[in-house]
């Protein structure tokens, strides 16, 4: 007997009691707690302010404890609050070269001033699965005897010596875009698309970085530096007339030195791709700066070959929330527009009956 | 049929790695005799240098050839089959490896694969077992892996053996290789080398 | 909790070890040919060394004596961690001597001092295609190696010398094997091409990410492309190096201040050791001491 599908709110009621349910598993396992989250899969936390354009490592968690630790729903679970936000104002530039700095490594030179500094790093660690890390014995990590001397970053070093391209020519008192407030419009300038970059699919930027050094829209790339480490932010209050500091935050800088171009005019030098992400997330400012550098391409006169070269190709689909509503969308109900389809097919395929019966 | 389970490598992980660097050192360095380790013989005509490429070299992801003698002895079919569950199949030109028992046994050369101009790599290496690798007519070789001329005098070649690897060297990229084994040694004919007959 | 892990001598299982040494003789056999191969994961990332390091885990044996560099030298982290991978898994000896090693694993160079026969060199290499840049799809280039079809890469080399008055490609300096293949010598530089053609040492290539695994036999044409006019050149330093005043070898530049100070020293670590133990001095070298 048939028996038409009803009952939608029941449903979903149902579904949602169930997934609370399984989100919390079996009950006589001690529930996480946000803290143990924060602290112990801290890098999923990262990704989750990262791409969900806030920074707070608690939010971040519960987004993350809420998803069932699936990273693009807790980056959705982030955006939504974080869209509702009041804004403020905007802060001022932060200075990376006054970083605390925890990581900093070159892949250009082998030593330079404020030194290599491996930090907490997955490098060099055999992926060996280590059943000796499920409990609370864990070595002492070795702390630093003196502070850090200072470590100017690679790109103004090279910069000093006319190597390297000046930092693009934004004027610094002119006002950033932000894309959370404007719909993107194509070409974009620089500043909207390091945001979008910022915020976009580590995994997407990841690909279209690794094309690059395949052959797609090459661009000779060295890690000029990397540094992970605490920054200040800070935010001008007219009232006051000068910056109030509104706390630390913990980024990721990717400086990429690439292929030099030279013209008529100017002589070769390097040129940059550029990398900034909250939290410690390497692999993604990497891969944003490689990226970055590639859809330069345009501004620097190089041919657009290759898909991480083309703005609207890559801007238009590195966003994950995006991305990942409109391919889940199509679960949604399409009756009506399949209906009207089923209905064209069937009548093409009477007429071409019709044609075949009468030849 | 005592040989056929317990005739392999009492070692296979350590066995296999010295045999393997054997197999390389002989093809990167053609000419020259590298000291194979074998296992126990089996008490076939399978000798213990075609048990120990065989066994190092094939497993189910390669194809095996098996000349008429070796095929029509059932306990080296067995043997084989048992150790390394590499199918074997009935024309030389599909395998991915020749195991020959003598040069009476050897067809042609142009019966083997040679590989395509894309993949000259899928082709066969022969393994043929000769009665001694010297005391026959004299050959000097040359190409990659030599440094000078090489000379080399392996008995119980097949008849017009230069001739017929004159025409697989011309192939290049593709043609068979070749490994000769005797008396606990092997020496490597990679396509590369160039044979001529005298010294 | 489930059983620990078990993993077998130099880390490959058997069937995997077989099927990387099949490539390596089919690649020794065809010299500069790229074998594709089925590259397994490994407990490190693609991109550090897996197709060097499956390479080295399929010929490894326990009499071998391992030396591992990455940048010349032994001492960079890579380095150490590979070297103490297969200390762990193999149980072989290793050192930082050349001349003591049986095989050399080695990203970006090769060693000055010259290879000895039945030394066997590892090359981790990222893109094993030298025709990846001119023509990125696998399909096309495979047509042009068999066809040696190399046109374009000439072509390439003339654009440069005709934009820069020179060929512009300083590292990953294309070559030519036994005049046949046009291979990727790896992300070595062009300083070190030189060296591939006819050394005594077996060259083996690993390219764990793009599946492939090439070979130059021992005493082998290795050479690299240019034209009548304008011939392949190496790079060559203005000055020693400054801690044991080698000249004719590829030096580092190292960073001393941000206000343009630097100085010129050894990317062969082990090279600039042994000539300072010898009693070689550069100019801000002392000797000996500066070595420990």
């Amino acid at each position: 007997m048939y028996v038409a599908v009803k009952g939608g709110e029941a449903a979903i009621s149902n579904a949602h009691a169930l997934l609370a349910d399984r989100r919390r598993g079996d009950r006589n396992v001690p529930a996480l707690r946000l803290d143990q989250i924060v602290e112990q899969l801290g890098l999923a936390v990262d990704r989750a302010m990262g791409e969900g354009s806030l920074y707070d490592k608690e939010l971040a968690a519960l987004a993350l404890l809420q998803a069932r630790g699936d990273l693009i729903e807790a980056i959705f679970l982030v955006r939504a609050y974080r869209t509702t936000l009041p804004r403020f104002g905007y802060s001022r530039p932060v200075d990376t070269g006054a970083m605390l700095i925890e990581r900093r490594i070159s892949a250009t030179f082998k030593d330079l001033p404020g030194g290599q500094m491996l930090g907490p790093t997955f490098d060099y660690t055999h992926r060996l699965l280590d059943p000796n890390i499920v409990g609370d014995e864990v070595p002492q990590p070795v702390i630093r005897a003196a502070e850090p001397e200072r470590a100017p970053r690679v790109t103004d070093m090279l910069g000093q010596q006319g190597l390297m391209e000046p930092d693009g020519d934004t004027d610094p008192e002119g006002e950033v875009g932000d894309l959370t407030r404007e719909p993107l419009d194509f070409p974009l300038d620089r500043d909207l698309r390091l945001q979008a970059l910022a915020r976009g699919d580590e995994g997407f930027l990841l690909a279209l970085g690794y094309s690059t050094q395949r052959g797609y829209g090459r661009s000779h790339p060295f890690v000029g530096e990397i540094r992970i480490g605490e920054v200040e932010v800070e935010f001008d209050v007219p009232e006051l007339g000068f910056a109030v500091s509104l706390g630390r935050i913990r980024v990721t800088e990717c400086q990429m030195v690439n292929q030099f171009k030279g013209s008529a005019k100017v002589p070769p030098q390097f040129t940059r791709g550029y990398g900034l992400v909250f939290g410690q997330a390497e692999r993604k400012a990497m891969a944003m700066s490689l990226v970055d550098r590639a859809l330069r391409a345009r501004e620097l006169g190089e041919d657009i070959v290759a898909p991480a070269q083309d703005e609207e190709f890559v801007i238009s689909h590195s966003d994950n929330v995006q991305a990942t509503g409109f391919v889940e969308h199509l679960k949604l109900p399409h009756y009506v527009d399949f209906q009207a389809e089923l209905d064209l097919i069937r009548r093409m395929r009477a007429e071409h009956e019709a044609k075949e019966a009468l030849e | 049929m005592e040989g056929v389970i317990d005739g392999a490598f009492a070692d296979p992980v350590m066995q296999s790695q010295s045999v393997f660097r054997a197999l390389m050192d002989a093809l990167a360095n053609p000419g020259t005799m590298r000291k194979l380790p074998v296992p126990r013989a089996i008490g076939t005509s399978m000798i213990p240098e075609l048990v120990s490429t065989l066994l190092t070299l094939s497993d189910h992801d390669t194809s095996i050839w098996l000349d008429e003698v070796l095929r029509s002895e059932p306990a080296n079919v067995q043997f084989a089959s048992f150790h390394t569950g590499a199918p074997m199949v009935a024309e030389p030109g599909r395998a991915a490896f020749a195991f020959v028992h003598s040069a009476e046994a050897m067809p042609p050369l142009d019966q083997f694969n040679p590989g395509t101009q894309d993949y000259p790599d899928r082709s066969t290496t022969i393994v043929l077992a000769v009665p001694s690798l010297s005391g026959g007519p004299a050959l000097s070789l040359r190409g990659p892996g030599m440094k000078d001329e090489v000379h080399i005098s392996p008995s119980g070649l097949p008849g017009d053996f230069v001739g017929q690897w004159e025409i697989n060297r011309a192939l290049f990229p593709r043609g068979v290789d070749l490994l000769l084994v005797a008396d606990g040694h092997v020496m490597g004919l990679p396509r590369t080398t160039r044979i001529a007959e005298g010294q | 909790m489930t059983a620990l892990p078990q993993y077998n001598f130099a880390y490959l299982d058997e069937q995997t070890k077989r099927m990387i040494r099949r490539a390596i003789l089919k690649a020794i056999a065809i010299p500069g040919y790229q074998v594709p191969f089925s590259s397994r994961e490994m407990p490190m990332p693609y991109g550090w060394g897996t197709g060097g390091v499956q390479v080295t885990a399929s010929i490894i044996g326990p009499d071998d004596v391992l030396k591992v560099i990455d940048q010349g030298a032994d001492d960079t982290t890579n380095a150490v961690s590979i070297r103490a991978f297969f200390a762990k898994v193999a149980q072989v000896q290793t050192t930082t001597h050349t001349a003591e090693a049986s095989i050399i694993q080695t990203r970006h160079r090769i060693p000055e001092k010259p290879l000895t026969e039945g030394q066997v060199l590892v090359y981790q290499v990222p893109i094993p295609e030298p025709l990846r840049f001119l023509e990125p799809r696998e399909t096309e280039t495979r047509k042009m190696h068999a066809l040696e079809e190399y046109g374009l890469m000439h072509v390439k080399l003339y654009e440069d010398i005709a934009r820069h008055g020179r060929i512009a490609t300083t590292y990953a300096y294309p070559v030519k094997v036994e005049g046949r293949y046009v291979m990727d010598p790896s992300p070595t530089p062009k300083f070190d091409n030189p060296k591939m053609h006819m050394s005594p040492a077996l060259q083996l290539f690993g390219a764990g990410r793009e599946h492939r695994i090439y070979a130059v036999p021992p005493y082998t044409e290795v050479v690299s492309l240019d034209f009548e006019d304008h011939p392949f050149e190496i790079q060559h330093f203005a000055e020693p190096c400054a801690l044991c005043g080698a000249t004719e070898v590829y030096l580092d530049e190292v960073i001393l201040d941000d206000r343009g100070g630097h100085m010129f020293v050894c990317s062969d670590t082990d090279n600039c050791e042994e000539r300072r133990q010898a009693g070689h001095v550069g100019s801000l070298g002392t000797g000996r001491e500066a070595a420990e």
